[in-house]
């Protein structure tokens, strides 16, 4: 094989009008994306972006390289069958909280468990956007929409807990106010060998603006956001002044001066068991109060594709390529003459 | 899975010191001749019955294999039970085999059998008003104890009051005979009783003159390694053998000698089986992988579990997660440059009735195989039905037309599934592939092909731009045509022809999202005549029967060969008749119209309430007839026979 092309930003952006509304936050994805692919060293040939329907779903049409915008919610199951088809396709999966998480929720947790080669990426919102504005399966409890005037009844979904629940080997965070951080994740998930699902909390201007303003404004990071890092104690706070400790199971904040840092939690993305992951992702059920974001788990299992593939080399090693003569042979047969 | 073959040389009337070979040619024995001096007759319909822990389904499986290599043509029809373990004893856990053999060209399991197995009193409840009348019933008069009575709700014994009046009843005490030729074997009481189906096996063989080898060789490699089974399996079946010797049962011993089958190497298929090998044979035709998508459901999971053996095929199975992510994963695949098929019955389709949409408006290939069962809902799972064809031809949002191929006999399955794919990839769409319960576990002698001989599947992937931008740029468009009006299938993976496709209508040509109406009336219409199109290269229909016949019937699916059977009768007995039976339902071969036009009656058998006669009378405008049934039994001969004349009167 030759050398992967250099390509640029242009490269990557199809000739296709974007239409999402002025300032939504699904631009600054897209753009995040489009600068970043250049450097992942990929051919837009062997690229495949695949999604549901939404507007986060709109996505494919943009980036030029392979793309399918498919119905709602069934992207990653026919996602599973391009990467099984095809392993040596890098194939990523876009869409909406909607999408993903409601009608699509058990393809998406399947995916996760199967450890297929999928990149995925889920915008959050919080809403659903390309249906004008109903609640969606993470909309927090009260919410008032169109379709619930007196508030929303239903306990939302928190993304990364159902990736972690569905043991999903790696699971990150990341919003639509920092492209670097988005960038980074990306590119971890990227590399990723199996399932990887980014949570992007994305502003839905038109509906739901300003869902995540308490934790990505510039101004406020310092003190909503949780970064994680691996092998680090995790801190937060202007001057790193909170922190997070596991008592009994369970993640909490503190205050660093009235604990000292050595019982603050050393973040271990690689932990076999997904427990204390599961555990950091609960600390914020709103989005006013501290929220980890970063790599919750990156652990290594068999990638499911690699296992498809090494059935079909292992029945051919003992059975010998396909014969169909002795195929229609293989069950008593007679001759009449 | 032992595989033999069995050389008949040059005539078919032979003596049976034939030899039957292991494949690897290990192992060798003759089949020995035990029909000197035995009544002959045609044919004979057997009907064993059992409850589902009886193992009738391989009492009946046995027989039929070992008929098959004796020569006979024949059909099966196996019934199961809803409940995989009813409650024994019961009319409910009662399982079924019917063969019919015979020693000339046959195409249905038979009308009325002219013996009934039974061996529990359920059994002969539930099976007794199928036997002809004055036919032979066979019982394990052991299992005639009041509980197993009172179970299948005889106040009393049949074998004792007139019940069985005009019949002949041959009793045999299979349960205690069993247990006493294992007795010296070291075998439990318990497992020694499990081994009475063999008795029954032993018992049948002998009246009905089936060599006794092939049964003996399956059984040996069947339960290789476990010794005390083998031993108690084989002593039960040659006590079933002595039992007719002794009970004097020589009045009611007949033959059924070989078939003049056109010559060729044969095996016993069931449609599942052939339908499974098509699509392995066609894939190898198309040079591409094959991807099967599927969650299993009665009665088409077997197509799972027979591509699943063949990875040394290249094939890939995948059992997803529901039926949704199936066909989401097979189209998938199709995406990718394999061939995407997904299996189920008609629940099944009905939820990936969105993703045939999209298939539908990316025009990808994909075959979507339905093994109907009585339905709606759970219905009638493992009973047969064809009311699945108006879901096949508009069981889906907007003007979305499919292709619909349906599979006319076991064998045929085969042949069904290749044409599928053909159509599939020649024409990049999504097509239908309509099998049901009855082709599904039914059987039939099939030559087999000659593998030189398959239909070629010619295809390509699309590896060049093929058209110019507004600003003088080569570029891929996604949705321009060739002759077929297909569009160029550029796989992931090729270079410079990146290109987006999706579910919003889009552009002739360019593929680019459109809301403009004209267009999407174009794309509508265009559409639709892509798939009529198809037509053009279909082979002409041909009748069969009479020239100058007044009725025509029409067939489609399963009811082939109770229609072949029916017509032919008719003709015998000077009825004017003819028949035809339909491979594409959507579109239909091209002269169908004219022919119905032809005759002054047309008729149409079908397992539902009329479907494809409303599809004809809608679409030509002929006074066409259904003779429906829907009581998830394939049609016998017989009842189509009455039917057709009636319309003849
Ligand atoms: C089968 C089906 N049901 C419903 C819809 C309507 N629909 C389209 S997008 C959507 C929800 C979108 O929400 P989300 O996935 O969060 O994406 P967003 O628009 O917020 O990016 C719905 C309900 C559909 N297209 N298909
Ligand atoms: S509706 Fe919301 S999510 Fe959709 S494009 Fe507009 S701002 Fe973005
Ligand atoms: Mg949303």
């Amino acid at each position: 094989m030759s050398a992967v092309p250099v390509t640029t930003k242009k490269d990557w952006s199809s000739d296709q009008e974007v239409r999402w509304c002025p300032g939504c936050g699904d631009y600054s994805i897209l753009t995040a994306m489009q600068l970043l692919m250049p450097e992942l060293e990929v051919r837009r040939e062997d690229t495949v972006f695949i999604s549901g329907i939404g507007c986060a779903a709109r996505f494919p049409y943009y980036m030029n390289s392979y793309g399918m915008h498919s119905i709602h919610g069934r992207s990653p199951a026919i996602a599973t069958g391009l990467a099984m088809a095809r392993p040596d396709l890098d194939v990523w999966v876009v869409g909406g909280d909607g999408d993903m998480l409601s009608i699509g929720g058990n393809h998406l947790i399947h995916a996760l468990r199967r450890n297929i080669n999928l990149t995925i990426l889920l915008f959050n919102n919080q809403i659903y956007g390309l249906t004008k504005g109903q609640y969606s399966p993470t909309s927090e409890v009260g919410k008032v929409t169109k379709s619930t005037p007196m508030g929303s009844i239903d306990q939302p979904f928190n993304p990364i807990s159902v990736a972690l629940g569905a043991e999903a080997t790696f699971v990150a965070r990341t919003h639509d106010m920092d492209r670097g951080h988005m960038q980074e994740m990306f590119r971890r998930a990227h590399d990723h060998q199996g399932s990887a699902i980014v949570e992007v909390f994305q502003n839905c201007n038109v509906f739901n603006d300003g869902a995540f303003n308490a934790i990505t404004k510039k101004d406020a990071r310092d003190a909503m956001l949780i970064n994680l890092t691996h092998g680090e104690p995790v801190r937060f706070g202007v001057d790193g002044e909170r922190g997070v400790m596991i008592v009994d199971g369970t993640a909490k904040i503190v205050d660093v001066a009235e604990v000292g840092i050595d019982v603050l939690h050393v973040h271990d993305e690689t932990a076999p068991d997904p427990s204390v992951a599961f555990s950091i992702s609960r600390l914020a059920d709103d989005r006013e109060s501290p929220t980890p974001v970063g790599v919750f788990r990156s652990v290594q299992r068999r990638e499911y594709g690699e296992s498809v593939s090494s059935q079909i080399a292992a029945a051919q090693d003992t059975k010998g390529p396909g014969d169909l003569h002795g195929l229609l042979r293989s069950l008593p047969t007679w001759d009449v003459s | 899975m032992i595989a033999w073959w069995v050389p008949l040389s040059a005539a078919r009337r032979v003596r049976f010191q034939k030899t039957v070979y292991l494949r690897e040619g290990t192992h060798v024995t003759d089949i020995v001749d035990r029909t000197e001096g035995v009544r002959e007759v045609e044919r004979i319909i057997i009907r064993f019955a059992g409850d589902s822990g009886d193992g009738m389904q391989l009492t009946g499986d046995r027989f039929t294999s070992a008929s098959a290599l004796f020569g006979n043509d024949l059909a099966t029809l196996p019934e199961f039970p809803a409940e995989i373990r009813a409650p024994a004893g019961t009319l409910a856990g009662v399982s079924a085999f019917q063969v019919h053999i015979s020693d000339h060209d046959i195409t249905t399991p038979g009308d009325a059998p002219n013996v009934l197995v039974a061996m529990n009193p359920a059994a002969l409840k539930a099976d007794l008003h199928t036997l002809e009348s004055g036919g032979t019933v066979i019982v394990n008069s052991d299992a005639f104890e009041e509980r197993n009575l009172a179970k299948a709700g005889y106040e009393h014994n049949p074998l004792e009051d007139n019940t069985l009046d005009g019949y002949t009843v041959i009793t045999a005490p299979m349960t205690s005979l069993t247990k006493e030729a294992c007795k010296d074997l070291g075998v439990k009481t318990r497992d020694a009783e499990r081994s009475k189906n063999f008795f029954a096996l032993g018992l049948v063989s002998w009246l009905y003159s089936r060599p006794e080898e092939p049964t003996m060789l399956w059984i040996q490699e069947k339960f290789k390694g476990r010794d005390l089974v083998i031993a108690a399996n084989e002593a039960a079946y040659r006590a079933g053998n002595a039992f007719g010797e002794t009970a004097e049962l020589s009045a009611s011993r007949m033959t059924v000698r070989p078939a003049q089958l056109p010559a060729g190497t044969y095996t016993n298929i069931n449609g599942n089986t052939a339908l499974s090998w098509g699509l392995i044979a066609a894939s190898q035709q198309a040079g591409l992988p094959l991807f099967l998508g599927s969650y299993p459901i009665t009665p088409a999971s077997d197509i799972l579990h027979e591509l699943s053996k063949h990875k040394n095929f290249g094939v890939r199975t995948f059992q997803a997660e529901d039926e949704i992510a199936a066909i989401g994963s097979a189209l998938g695949a199709s995406y990718g440059g394999h061939i995407g098929i997904t299996t189920t019955s008609g629940p099944g389709i009905a939820l990936k009735g969105e993703t045939l949409g999209l298939a539908v408006s990316l025009e990808l290939p994909l075959v979507v195989i339905d093994i109907q069962r009585g339905g709606p809902s759970t219905g009638l799972p493992t009973k047969t039905e064809a009311a699945d064809l108006m879901m096949a031809m508009y069981g889906r949002h907007g003007e979305a037309p499919m292709p619909i191929v349906a599979a006319s006999s076991p064998s045929d399955c085969f042949d069904a599934a290749i044409e599928a794919v053909r159509i599939a990839l020649e024409y990049r769409t999504p097509v239908m592939l309509l099998s049901d319960g009855y082709l599904a576990n039914g059987t039939e002698p099939w030559k087999l092909p000659d593998i030189g001989s398959l239909p070629s599947i010619d295809i390509e992937f699309a590896s060049e731009l093929n058209g110019v931008d507004s600003e003088g740029r080569e570029v891929y468009w996604p949705y321009v045509r060739n002759d077929n009006l297909a569009r160029p299938w550029a796989i992931p993976g090729t270079e410079a022809l990146m290109h987006r496709i999706g579910g919003i209508e889009k552009q002739d040509g360019t593929g680019n999202i459109s809301y403009d109406p004209a267009n999407h009336e174009f794309m509508v219409h265009l559409r639709e005549e892509r798939i009529l199109k198809i037509a053009d290269k279909l082979p002409p229909l041909e009748v069969m029967g009479d020239d100058d016949a007044d009725i025509l019937v029409v067939g489609w699916g399963s009811t082939w060969g109770a229609i072949t059977s029916a017509v032919g009768r008719l003709r015998r007995g000077g009825t004017k008749v003819a028949s035809v039976h339909l491979r594409h339902l959507y579109p239909f071969a091209p002269n169908l119209g004219e022919l119905l036009q032809r005759y002054d009656h047309v008729v149409v058998p079908e397992m539902n309430l009329g479907q494809l006669t409303k599809l004809l009378r809608a679409e030509f405008l002929v006074d066409a007839k259904a003779i429906s049934k829907v009581s998830g039994q394939p049609f016998t001969a017989a009842e189509l026979v009455t039917k057709i004349q009636e319309v003849a009167q």
